[in-house]
């Protein structure tokens, strides 16, 4: 099985209308000041995107990761991009991946004081990288048994091919859940 | 960095032109041998620039939390440049000649900003395409993938000849005699990597404009500006171009001045090769801020300038390029997809309206529209790329291009699609009205991601955006066609100089703590190619620039005359009453224990630099003396400008020198509190004390504006005309603004002892 690496996570926002854009500036700007990302690397900048519609929000850059505040595609949610090379095998790359998204989620959840609320039930992964995961058919054919599996690791649910027939954006899948997700365990 | 950089140069091999390929496997090795050490990072940094790979704020590994500057974990010691850690993200600036684009090249820069960046491509005010926070061993994934799609960053910074601009609307624009895009094509392919334009001691921009009159090509502005121009002889029209020379923003800016009436155009190359050889033996190296062609041409003036250019002309050994290079006379450069139409009814559609009026140009051509996409801030996500790539195949044959107002434009539409097209734009929110009204602000990087911004002009340009936006046609036609740009510092990326309303970012001490301020600027010139620039007229906290825009707008709505231009107006009510206008948004600042508001920059949370403050050694009664002079050092530059205004050469000119001369003084004194008045024993002390010690030195711009000082200090009792009397006060100001900074760092370092 090809290396998948790259991997992004997006969790949709449950509560958008409560969303308070520059409360999570705030928080990002003390994540740096702390240097206590959700998965422990090292954290830059805040860049404000907000003036652009259905982009990429608020975006807290790391070195090896970022993580924004995602209005893509008129969706918000959360996030993570990672941009270094993760070891091991693509199970692990999509655990490390879903968990720094849920622990990200989880930390704005609190910092909010339940200001945001993230959804339970699913989240979108993608490879952000065209030359290791062309979206294409094959592709998903290729990769979806260890999507399922990381699934059912989660305690089961479906898996759908994202992008079907735009050729141009990025392959992912879309991970509809039985069991909520724990987001301080994911 | 991408795990997958070693299957794209796989992959691509073969696939890209032949000399393009080289340069990048060359940069790839280049970056190997600095991991190795084998390159000098100095070395490496101009390497990397000439590649259009840049640094970005931040980069030196330390950050300012508010409280107190921080060191940022970055892993290894390894540098890309001074103070520049490898790992750090940086800026990968894509040069598009004219900002000519197609729909492959939409796609490929959508993917880069997805894949190496944070999905954003930022239109530049130079026609380039810059993305962000890219890893500096990613660089050559991304050149591959560019060149692939025949796009070079090659000398898209660095000592080089950067982009060539050109008007958007050359070749569909009525006012133009002939498309001038072929010509700025081959003056960039002819360039590119020309040995004589490889020893400048700064970079070398060049621009093409259609015709005198609009603003599209800012040739005023550049080193070297073409408008294109016919003449008859014996019965026979010809082209060429009248050439200008030694224009520039930067901090203070340049008109350019007339070289040729009428260059023919077989002569276009064979001189900016004259002239590329000229800069590069006789322009400044040493002193940066001396080093554009501007100064080279201020210096020597233009005579001796046209004199050296000529004897380098006759030396130059014939090149068949300079003829092989030029298009075909005549020849169409791009042709519509669609039969010309009429415009269709656009209904009761507000919206629609308004964008039709703000976003449609009506093209020389009969029956065909350009349509421009107003990108807010410059910005345009990687899917609203892959979007417009569509739109236009679907509605043109792929003719895009960038614009120096940070747009896009879309060109050849016929008329019978211009409501199916705004459809279309709407669908990927590319249809904001508006266009190069008063909400389509320029703004540069600025704090956000610039290593050498002050304040954030992002930020203010987003609040003012969200404001006017909001207000859309409610506002008066007169203040909708309004400009405003916005810098973060003196540089003038923003190019705030030409506009109605401009800004440059500057701070202040207030009550001992760092405010973000605003430099407003009034009365610059867009139209006639960047005509004539705007001056300083008051520093301003950089969250009442609102209330300052409110002000300004209401004064110029309640006091123009019937259909007065605000550049006419400004001139006519004078700077002063305008200043007093403003005035009180500088005073009364809140104690920041009880409301923080005025002392954090739009957008960021953080306190503004609020951590650098220390307690020095100053005294009160010497701090209240410092204030008191530099508030007068400021008084004065703004009577000399009204001086200047009112056509005293001279007396501006004293008048700017004595501000510089007081402003000087007050830094002395915090030292040395017998200083006298004597205008030499201030030179000398500040000499002394501020510049040999580099105390004055700023980090990026060393002992620039103390140059100023110096020069003015030296030319003191010469005769002042009104150019150079207008560069004096230009260079005051900075040099005040110098004062203030070097004042910042003696509060937090200490003020030394005095003798
Ligand atoms: S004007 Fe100043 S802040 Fe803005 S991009 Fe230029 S150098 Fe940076």
């Amino acid at each position: 099985m090809s290396d998948l690496q790259h991997i992004n996570v997006k969790i949709g926002l449950a509560n958008e209308s409560k969303l308070d854009g520059e409360r999570v500036v705030e928080i990002f700007h003390g994540w740096i000041s702390k240097q206590a990302s959700p998965d422990e690397g090292v954290l830059i900048d805040v860049a404000d995107y907000r003036h652009v519609p259905e982009g990429p929000g608020i975006l807290l850059v790391g070195l090896h990761a970022d993580f924004g505040l995602d209005y893509a595609d008129g969706r918000a949610g959360l996030r993570y991009n990672r941009k270094g090379a993760v070891g091991g095998d693509n199970a692990k790359r999509f655990k490390q991946a879903l968990s720094a998204a849920a622990r990200a989620c989880a930390k704005l959840e609190e910092e909010t004081k339940g200001g945001l609320k993230f959804a339970r039930d699913g989240f979108d992964l993608t490879v952000n990288d065209r030359a290791l995961a062309p979206n294409a058919p094959e592709t998903f054919t290729k990769h979806k048994a260890e999507l399922e599996a990381f699934a059912a690791a989660l305690g089961g649910g479906s898996v759908e091919r994202l992008n079907a027939g735009e050729p141009r954006r990025l392959f992912g899948a879309r991970i509809t859940l039985k069991k909520p997700l724990d987001l301080a365990k994911a | 960095m991408k795990a997958s950089n070693a299957l794209w140069k796989e992959r691509l091999a073969g696939k890209i032109d032949e000399a393009l390929a080289k340069e990048v496997d060359t940069f790839e090795m280049e970056i190997e041998l600095r991991k190795q050490g084998k390159v000098d990072e100095k070395v490496f940094a101009e390497t990397r620039l000439r590649r259009g790979t840049y640094g970005q704020r931040y980069d030196n590994g330390q950050r300012h939390d508010g409280t107190e500057s921080k060191k940022l974990p970055f892993e290894e010691k390894l540098t890309k440049g001074p103070m520049t850690a490898w790992d750090a993200p940086g800026m990968q600036r894509i040069k598009i000649p004219y900002g000519g684009l197609n729909p492959e090249q939409l796609e490929v820069l959508a993917d880069l900003a997805e894949e190496y960046s944070d999905s954003i491509a930022h239109i530049t005010t130079r026609q380039d395409v810059q993305l962000h926070f890219v890893h500096i061993e990613d660089t050559p994934s991304v050149m591959r993938r560019l060149a692939a799609a025949k796009i070079t960053t090659r000398e898209a910074c660095g000592n080089s000849v950067r982009n060539v601009t050109g008007c958007p609307f050359a070749g569909v624009c009525r006012d133009e005699p002939f498309d001038v895009t072929p010509y700025a094509r081959a003056l960039a392919m002819f360039l590119l990597g020309h040995p004589d334009a490889q020893n400048f001691g700064r970079k070398f921009k060049p621009a093409f404009s259609g015709c005198a009159q609009h603003a599209c090509g800012l040739t005023a502005m550049h080193d070297v500006g073409y408008t294109a121009v016919v003449r008859t002889v014996d019965g026979k029209e010809e082209r060429g171009f009248c050439m200008v020379v030694g224009g520039g923003l930067g901090s203070v800016p340049y008109q350019a001045k007339v070289f040729e009436e009428f260059l023919p155009l077989n002569e276009l190359l064979p001189t900016v090769q004259a002239i590329a050889k000229v800069f590069g033996k006789h322009g400044e190296k040493k002193v940066r801020s001396r080093a554009r062609l501007k100064f080279l041409v201020a210096d020597w003036g233009l005579e001796k300038f046209k004199a050296e250019v000529a004897a380098e002309r006759k030396k130059l050994a014939p090149d068949p390029r300079w003829t092989s290079m030029l298009p075909k006379a005549d020849l169409e450069d791009e042709t519509p997809l669609k039969p010309p139409g009429e415009m269709p009814s656009l209904g009761n559609d507000e919206r629609l309206q308004h964008w039709a009026r703000t976003n449609l140009r009506e093209q020389r051509q009969a029956g065909y529209v350009v349509a421009t996409l107003a990108l807010p801030l410059g910005d345009i996500t990687a899917n609203q790329l892959r979007d417009l790539a569509d739109i236009a195949r679907k509605f043109t044959k792929g003719t895009v291009r960038a614009t120096v107002e940070q747009n896009l434009v879309l060109r050849w539409v016929s008329k019978a699609d211009v409501v199916e097209l705004y459809k279309a734009l709407s669908a990927a929110k590319l249809a904001a009205p508006g266009a190069s009204n008063i909400q389509d602000i320029v703004a540069c990087p600025g704090t956000d991601t610039c290593k050498l911004g002050i304040s954030s002009s992002r930020g203010l340009a987003a609040e003012l955006r969200g404001r006017l936006v909001a207000k859309g046609t409610a506002l008066d036609r007169a203040i909708q066609d309004l400009h405003i740009k916005i810098s973060g510092c003196f540089n003038s990326c923003g190019q705030h100089h030409i506009s109605d309303i401009g800004f440059y970012g500057v701070s202040r001490t207030v009550s001992g703590f760092r405010v973000p301020h605003f430099q407003v600027i009034l009365g610059g010139q867009w139209e006639e190619n960047a005509g004539s620039y705007g001056l300083p007229i008051i520093a301003i906290p950089s969250k009442r620039i609102p209330d300052a825009v409110e002000r300004i707008t209401a004064h110029y709505l309640k006091h123009r005359q019937p259909d007065e231009r605000f550049t006419k107006y400004v001139r006519r009510v004078g700077k002063g009453p305008i200043r007093e206008l403003l005035e009180p948004l500088t005073k009364d600042l809140p104690d920041p224990a009880k409301d923080a508001t005025l002392f954090s920059d739009w957008g960021d949370p953080r306190q503004y630099s609020i951590g650098d403050i220390g307690k020095g050694e100053c005294a009160g009664e010497v701090v209240s003396a410092y204030e008191f002079a530099t508030t007068e050092a400021e008084r004065m530059v703004f009577a000399a400008q009204l001086k200047l205004d009112a056509g005293d050469a001279q007396k501006a000119g004293e008048e700017a020198y004595a501000a510089m001369k007081m402003a000087a003084k007050a830094l002395v004194q915090l030292q040395y509190d017998d200083v006298t008045d004597d205008a030499q024993e201030v030179a000398d002390e500040f000499k002394e004390r501020f510049y040999d010690t580099k105390v004055f030195f700023d980090p990026f711009a060393g002992g620039k504006f103390a140059d100023y000082y110096f020069a003015a200090h030296e030319k003191r009792g010469q005769k002042f005309t009104a150019e150079f009397a207008k560069y004096t006060i230009e260079e005051a100001q900075l040099f005040i603004e110098a004062v203030h900074s070097c004042y910042n760092k003696l509060r937090t370092e200490g003020i030394g002892t005095k003798p």
